[in-house]
């Protein structure tokens, strides 16, 4: 690695490596993210390289190790330049194939193509691909394009040339202005303007300020950030060096939650290169200015998501949020001023300096400006991480690109924030997704994860997961967050059992609004959404719950019973083998049943019938 | 635990305070548990009282005081994973290993622990022994990922 | 720098970004705590001091024990909203710990009871932090910590073992508003007292807790003496 003494160098050391690129080379981009290292790509790695020494074509195929694609439900996943070709599903025995048949003669091979489950169509390269039709790639753009532990990759495809920007053509005050004019809001929940945080900071007195990505991840469902560090660190690096100069800070922190050792390994990487090549440490780019960046791994707390939380915790103590003024800005870490953003907000800064803040200011709506990564997962046909501009519709995101709701079943609701957000129901799905409609219907854009539900999801066990999620989450400081959770938890619990009474709803109601107001931290503050938005949407719900303690979703054990469909059932004994508490009876080839004195409700004979003869009462 | 690699480690993280948890994240990767003793000589050394050190290592749910088993069984409990029938899959492990939720077996074989979220959503349910997931888990495949581990270990 | 905030509807003048409890004081106004201590830096867990602020045109509940003093400031000590938000709080301190008397008393005073909520529980630490806090920065020893999270936090000597830095002084039993801390007696030495809390105990006092004719460190002792005493006589 060459060191990079001046900005001119870099731009020269861009030209060699595009120069050094082998344009005969086939490169093959395999995804080896988290979601398919899951389904073995290390694997499929593995019997390429064995393939591609087999033939000897160690010189001709490169396989580019990339990481997340997006699609991650279809991994393994493969693109193989320069065709574009993409396939998905790859497991290491297709190897020999994709090497003689696709690499070598061009032909490409339709069982690994994607298959359009409805129109039965296949789609041969990434971007016709329906998915990606109405997404804008811009954040996301590099993953699964460039070698995430590769610095050069990342800046032959244009990376630091904004740091080169900033640091040769830009104030300070310059840098903070674009960031303003951008409309730039932060990515990790709350939505504070990023560019006024950074004003606040960077006239703040002090000497020593701080720079903090956070990458704590924590609401279930949401995982764009663990993508974004897996497959494209060196984005997130470049925005905090970006900040870091703007703000005037010398130290960074990336914080991230050690669930995701491939994150905290790539953004190692990524550091340690960035150091080797002078744009981490003392006088970046001929500058003068010094900028270093240490990782911290979280210890598996939810809590220190919360902005104060994270810097008590970096500081070596137990996450408790403190109350809040003084803000981070004016004191954060260890006292200093500090400036802590999600680590998706960061990768956004060098889009914004090298295109400007009137083209950034142009994508999204009035408030809410340029695009989003959200999580699309639940009970949705394509599940995976999508990017698509603000303001994108509900129905848009949902139908058109998530193909709508698995197995034909109905569309219930879905589920935006993690357990500060709220559920959305049908009524609301031609909504524009910002950060103010979102919260006008009860729910916050959080850090993007999207849970879709359908008619098997049951309302008040979701508001009772996230209650009961909060419960061993929460600090447990304040008496409104840990009591108020936990007389929540009790009541929907109680509701759930088929114990609920009247009253119940409205003695939700009265703790969700006291612990609203009331509570130390954003955690407890929003707690509530979950509660609320079900009752504000799935009063009916509830009402069932607790009146004619019926669970029509079939998920409150208590609240349903498991019978068989005489009409569909053709005995195929299957049930009746698999069933762990011998509930099941009959004979084969003629209709079974279930005992309900028997049954535990595993769900085992549900899952398993391929009739859907077992039915829920 | 080895005092050597205690005191490396503390060494590593030049014995500041701040770095408490990265300390007991190295000593756990080597140890699978927190042993008392290794904290005591910790907070001496350090000269961190050992109430704060006690606080910590029970605040983070990543830490454990106790050991635990051979393999570790994370059943994700992440919202997607929820709706795909989480639940129900942490039911049949603790029905198979005769445990509860962060329980470890007496063979010291398995321990279960629930995770709120992997990040590998679009694979709900899943279930990650050791290091291995297991994407799109449904109770009546646990018996047989389990057999594996025993039998392997049996080996 | 002084700064004139409104306290209902007094013209007070303190420090900026002291605590609005400050100025509560200056007025004469009573506050209800249970984790505030004035020998103590603030805490903000028992929530029950909240008060109504206007604050650039915005209306809210905060606590007065921790939120910072500042121009302008408009505070309601005594709203709707605030005796609404106090009653809930003593109401679920109630559901926690049901047979403390000072909780029984503060739920009389606020006009409630046990009823809305059905659970009980046996706890007597309501976790104000008080003992912990004082044991640290009053005492200097740091032997009674926090642990867990959630709603599994409490109070807990390292391995809920008998601390082994433990001073014997007993502030904590003296401190702790709802007496969960006990000073108990041996069994088969009487004069032989401990403090135990719970599961944990704390060692026993090597002079039997004989303060007056207590030779070690007779007047740190006596310090922290003071400062309880003249805790306890305002909270009267």
């Amino acid at each position: 690695m060459q060191k990079i003494r001046t900005i001119s160098d870099l731009e020269d050391i861009r030209e060699s490596i595009l120069q050094d690129k082998d344009s005969e080379k086939t490169i093959i981009r395999l995804c080896l993210s988290t979601g398919c290292r899951a389904q073995k790509s290390l694997k499929v790695n593995e019997a390429l390289e064995n393939e591609i020494k087999k033939y000897g074509l160690q010189n001709k195929i490169e396989i580019k190790k990339t990481g997340c694609h997006g699609f991650c439900e279809m991994g393994p996943i493969m693109v193989i330049e320069p065709a574009n070709i993409f396939y998905c599903n790859v497991k290491p025995k297709y190897a020999g194939d994709i090497i003689s048949e696709t690499v070598l003669n061009g032909n490409v091979i339709n069982r690994l193509l994607w298959k359009d489950p409805l129109t039965k169509e296949l789609t041969k390269t990434e971007k016709d691909f329906p998915v990606y039709r109405k997404q804008r790639k811009n954040v996301f753009y590099n993953s699964g394009k460039i070698d995430p532990t590769d610095i050069d990759d990342y800046i032959a495809a244009g990376g630091y040339s904004a740091l080169g920007k900033a640091l040769a053509t830009m104030t300070p005050p310059e840098i903070v202005k674009t960031v303003v004019d951008s409309g730039l809001r932060g990515r990790g929940g709350g939505g504070f303007p990023t560019g006024i945080k950074w004003r606040i900071c960077s006239a703040a007195p002090g000497d020593i300020k701080y720079i903090i990505a956070n990458g704590d991840e924590g609401d279930p469902g949401a995982f764009m950030d663990r993508s974004l560090m897996e497959g494209d660190p060196h984005a997130i690096i470049e925005g905090m060096i970006i900040a870091a100069f703007a703000i005037g800070a010398n130290q960074g922190f990336i914080y991230i939650r050690k669930e995701y050792p491939i994150a905290i390994d790539h953004l190692s990487i990524a550091i340690k290169q960035a150091e080797e090549c002078g744009l981490l440490g003392n006088d970046i780019l001929g500058t003068g200015f010094n900028f270093t960046i240490k990782i911290d791994r979280g210890a598996g707390a939810f809590v220190c998501g919360e902005e104060t939380a994270l810097m008590i915790s970096i500081e070596g103590r137990s996450g408790i949020p403190r109350s809040r003024p003084p803000y981070p800005a004016f004191e954060g870490l260890w006292g200093k001023p500090t400036v802590i953003n999600n680590v998706e907000t960061f990768a956004n800064i060098p889009k914004i300096i090298l295109k400007g803040a009137d083209w950034y200011s142009s994508i999204g709506t009035s408030t809410s400006k340029g695009t989003k990564i959200f999580s699309l997962v639940g009970k949705v046909r394509n599940t995976g991480l999508i990017e698509v501009e603000m303001g994108t519709t509900l129905r848009e995101i949902i139908f058109d690109i998530g193909g709508g709701v698995r197995k034909g079943k109905r569309f219930k609701a879905v589920q935006t924030g993690g357990p500060s957000g709220g559920c959305i129901p049908i009524s609301r799905i031609d909504m524009p997704i910002d950060y103010d409609s979102l919260k006008d219907a009860g729910a916050i854009m959080g850090s993007g994860g999207m849970i879709v539900m359908d008619e098997t999801s049951c309302m008040v066990d979701v508001a009772r997961y996230f209650i009961n999620f909060l419960l061993f989450e929460s600090c447990g400081k304040c008496i409104p967050c840990r009591e108020g959770l936990k007389q929540m938890h009790h009541i929907l619990t109680n509701i759930c059992e088929g114990l609920g009474e009247k009253g119940d709803i409205e003695r939700l109601e009265e703790l969700a609004h006291f612990m609203m107001a009331t509570s130390l931290c954003g955690l407890g503050g929003t707690a509530p959404n979950p509660v609320l938005s079900t009752i504000r949407y799935f009063r009916d719900e509830y009402d069932a719950h607790i009146y004619d303690k019926k669970c029509s979703a079939g998920v409150c054990k208590n609240l349903f019973e498991y019978v068989i469909d005489a009409e569909l059932c053709n005995g195929c004994t299957i049930c009746k083998l698999k069933c762990p508490e011998k509930a099941i009876s009959g004979e084969k080839k003629k209709p079974h049943s279930i005992n309900p004195l028997l049954c535990i409700k595993c769900g085992i004979c549900f899952n398993l019938c391929k009739r859907e003869a077992i039915r829920v009462k | 635990m080895d005092i050597e690699k205690v005191d490396r480690i503390l060494e590593e993280h030049e014995y500041r305070h701040s770095a408490i948890i990265g300390i007991m994240q190295d000593v756990q990767d080597i140890e699978n548990y927190l042993p008392e003793e290794t904290l005591r000589y910790i907070s001496d050394k350090l000269e961190l009282n050992l109430t704060k050190i006690f606080d910590v290592a029970t605040f983070y749910k990543a830490f454990s005081l106790v050991p635990r088993g051979r393999h570790t069984i994370k059943v994700c409990c992440g919202t997607a994973c929820h709706l795909a029938g989480a639940a129900r899959n942490l039911d049949q492990v603790e029905r198979t290993l005769h445990i509860k939720a962060e329980e470890t077996t007496d063979d010291r074989m398995f321990s279960i622990e629930t995770v709120n979220c992997l990040g590998a959503c679009a694979l709900a349910p899943v279930v990650v022994v050791d290091e291995d997931y297991y994407d799109a888990v449904k109770p009546g495949k646990i018996e047989k990922i389990l057999s594996y581990y025993r039998s392997e270990s049996e080996r | 720098m002084k700064v004139s905030v409104i306290i209902d509807g007094q013209m007070v003048q303190i420090e900026q970004g002291a605590p609005i409890i400050d100025a509560a004081k200056k007025a004469g106004i009573f506050i209800p705590t249970l984790c505030y201590h004035e020998a103590l830096k603030p805490y903000g867990s028992c929530c029950l001091c909240i008060v109504e602020v206007i604050q650039d045109g915005q209306r809210r509940l905060v606590t007065s024990c921790n939120f910072p003093a500042a121009v302008g400031m408009e505070i309601f000590t005594n709203t709707a909203r605030v005796r609404q938000s106090r009653r809930m709080i003593v109401e679920l301190l109630l559901v926690r710990c049901p047979d403390v008397p000072l909780l029984q008393t503060m739920a009389k005073q606020m006009g409630t009871g046990l009823s809305r909520f059905k659970t009980r529980e046996a706890n007597e630490c309501i976790l104000c932090g008080l003992c912990v806090r004082f044991c640290e920065e009053v005492v200097g020893v740091g032997a009674i910590g926090l642990a867990n999270r959630g709603v599994d936090r409490e109070v807990a000597t390292p391995f809920k073992m008998a601390s082994d830095v433990c001073i014997g002084c007993g502030s904590c039993t003296y401190i702790c508003p709802t007496g969960c801390i006990k000073m108990v007696s041996d069994r088969k030495t009487p004069n032989l007292r401990s403090l135990k809390m719970g599961n944990c105990s704390l060692v026993p006092c090597p002079n039997s807790y004989q303060c007056e004719t207590c030779q070690i460190e007779q007047e740190f002792f006596k310090d922290i003496k003071r400062v309880i005493a003249e805790f306890r006589s305002k909270g009267q």
